[in-house]
């Protein structure tokens, strides 16, 4: 496999953060109702926490957050086999009546989202649910799609697509491994 | 490579530091599920499981029983008082109906040590020991670890000494075990008619004679049920002489030099091998222990559901969102 080649850098990643959370404010920010972002773990939670800050920064408000760990809600427990529970899972309070933003970085086959859906509904029932993933990558395996996109790139199966948070990896920026077409 | 656990949890002693590692980690998430409005997960979904109780349970079966419903798994309870075993029936020929039935995973708990192994080696089903003879009570080892990791922020260097009925007693083996290979040091108390002959082999730091050293030495004391049986079967001469000597009483407490926090894996007999306050205590985790007892099982099944490396060919990392 060729040498992953950089997709976003750090300065584009921050571009692309700033035009997603203007995108939540303006579709799901008015209104009487709350808006709550839930990010799925691990590095959903990252990028949800990032949004809200810039929200903050620019319109002076509060997002309640998130975190869901989709382990137990995964539909591949017998193939795959049990995978270690990398997170917690807290949604907040508000989130009966919200305007519920689930964030993750990658958006491929839709099967974690699924889970997040199924998790989502033990907890309460948002007003509305809306999906914003950081890269869109194609390849799904369910009717289901993105609301805000940062950045859509064609990654075939087999290709690897990563993003590496500050928090975490000590670096910001999307990579992409395997024959893709912007 | 991740450790797994393997198609059974059958005894502590076969398992390796990792995996034990593995099982408190998992429990440790599980916990919050209990928590929630919705104390379910979907985990399980479609998994039938047999809790199959050769002696009296009560809070071990209720356990298991609320760990597999928050996976979401089917289960059927089957005492034997009131089954086709109390007609006759082996062991063997029971477990094979009921995966004739198509279940997936046997809890069982028997007065035979020995018996889950024996079982395990001849089903395809999961087993799981939920207590056999004196052998080893291997869940009830995981939720003490737990419990104390969670209460005093480490296991590695840890002292704790089991007081009571060693002998006879499953908990107290599969504590021994468990608690050694994670670096904790061990003692055991009790009157040397209740302490195995080899008491040493087990690998035991300090074995005392009296409760007052042991309270002197450890950071927390595992009491043990006494049994109300073993005073006819004469091992001590009365529950109001066992109390006095081996009792763990708050008086005795208050001369330790530090805090100790005190288990009990219950039924407790107030007043026989602890007094009621201690066992209502500030330093008394008994109540953390049956919180932790679902935890612990959750992330037992949860491992060994999945868990079959043979059947998980399909693994490719974190790579199917």
């Amino acid at each position: 496999m060729p040498a992953p080649r950089p997709l976003l850098d750090a300065k584009a990643m921050e571009r692309t953060l700033k035009r997603m959370a203007d995108q939540i404010v303006e579709l799901y920010g008015g209104g009487d109702r709350p808006l709550v972002l839930v990010g799925i773990q691990r590095r959903g939670v990252q990028l949800a926490n990032r949004l809200a800050r810039i929200i903050k920064e620019h319109e002076g408000l509060d997002v309640p957050q998130g975190a869901l760990d989709i382990t137990l809600y995964r539909d591949d427990l017998q193939t795959v086999g049990p995978r270690p529970l990398v997170g917690a899972t807290d949604v907040p309070w508000q989130l009966e009546g919200s305007n519920c933003v689930i964030v993750d970085d990658v958006l491929y086959t839709g099967r974690t989202v699924r889970a997040a859906l199924d998790e989502l509904a033990d907890f309460g029932r948002p007003a509305r649910i809306a999906l914003a993933v950081l890269v869109d990558r194609g390849g799904r395996e369910l009717p289901i799609q993105p609301d805000i996109v940062g950045k859509t790139v064609d990654v075939p199966r087999g290709g690897r697509v990563d993003v590496q948070v500050v928090e975490l990896d000590g670096t910001d920026g999307v990579t992409v491994q395997g024959g893709a077409t912007a | 490579m991740s450790p797994v656990l393997g198609k059974d949890l059958l005894d502590l002693e076969s398992l390796s530091a990792e995996q034990l590692r593995l099982i408190l980690d998992t429990a440790e998430p599980f916990k919050a599920i209990s928590e929630r409005a919705i104390k379910k997960v979907p985990v399980l979904r479609g998994k039938t499981i047999v809790n199959l109780f050769y002696e009296n349970s009560t809070r071990t079966r209720t356990s298991f029983e609320f760990a597999e419903k928050r996976l979401s798994a089917d289960t059927v309870n089957i005492a034997v008082a009131a089954s086709s075993i109390a007609k006759g029936e082996t062991l063997v020929d029971t477990a094979r109906n009921l995966e004739a039935m198509r279940i997936d995973m046997v809890v069982i708990r028997h007065p035979a040590s020995g018996a889950p192994r024996f079982l395990a080696q001849r089903i395809e089903s999961n087993v799981v020991n939920a207590g056999d003879g004196t052998h080893e009570h291997p869940t009830q080892g995981l939720l003490d670890l737990l419990t104390l990791r969670d209460k005093c922020g480490r296991l590695e260097g840890l002292k704790v000494c089991i007081v009571g009925d060693v002998m006879h007693s499953r908990v107290a083996r599969s504590n021994i075990w468990g608690l050694r290979k994670l670096g904790a040091e061990v003692a055991v108390c009790g009157p040397r008619s209740l302490l195995p002959a080899a008491i040493e082999s087990l690998g035991v730091h300090h074995v005392f004679a009296r409760v007052e050293q042991a309270i002197e030495w450890a950071d927390a004391l595992n009491v043990l049920r006494l049994q109300l049986e073993r005073m006819q079967a004469g091992y001590i001469p009365s529950l109001r002489e066992y109390n006095r000597v081996f009792g763990v009483s708050r008086a005795r407490l208050e001369r330790a030099p530090k805090d100790l926090v005190i288990l009990h894996p219950g039924p407790i007999n107030r007043g026989v091998e602890i007094d009621s306050d201690v066992a209502d205590g500030p330093h008394s985790v008994i109540l953390d222990q049956v919180t932790n007892g679902v935890a612990v099982r959750m992330a037992v099944l949860y491992l060994l559901a999945g868990g079959r490396p043979e059947l998980a060919t399909a693994a490719q990392g974190g790579d199917s969102r």
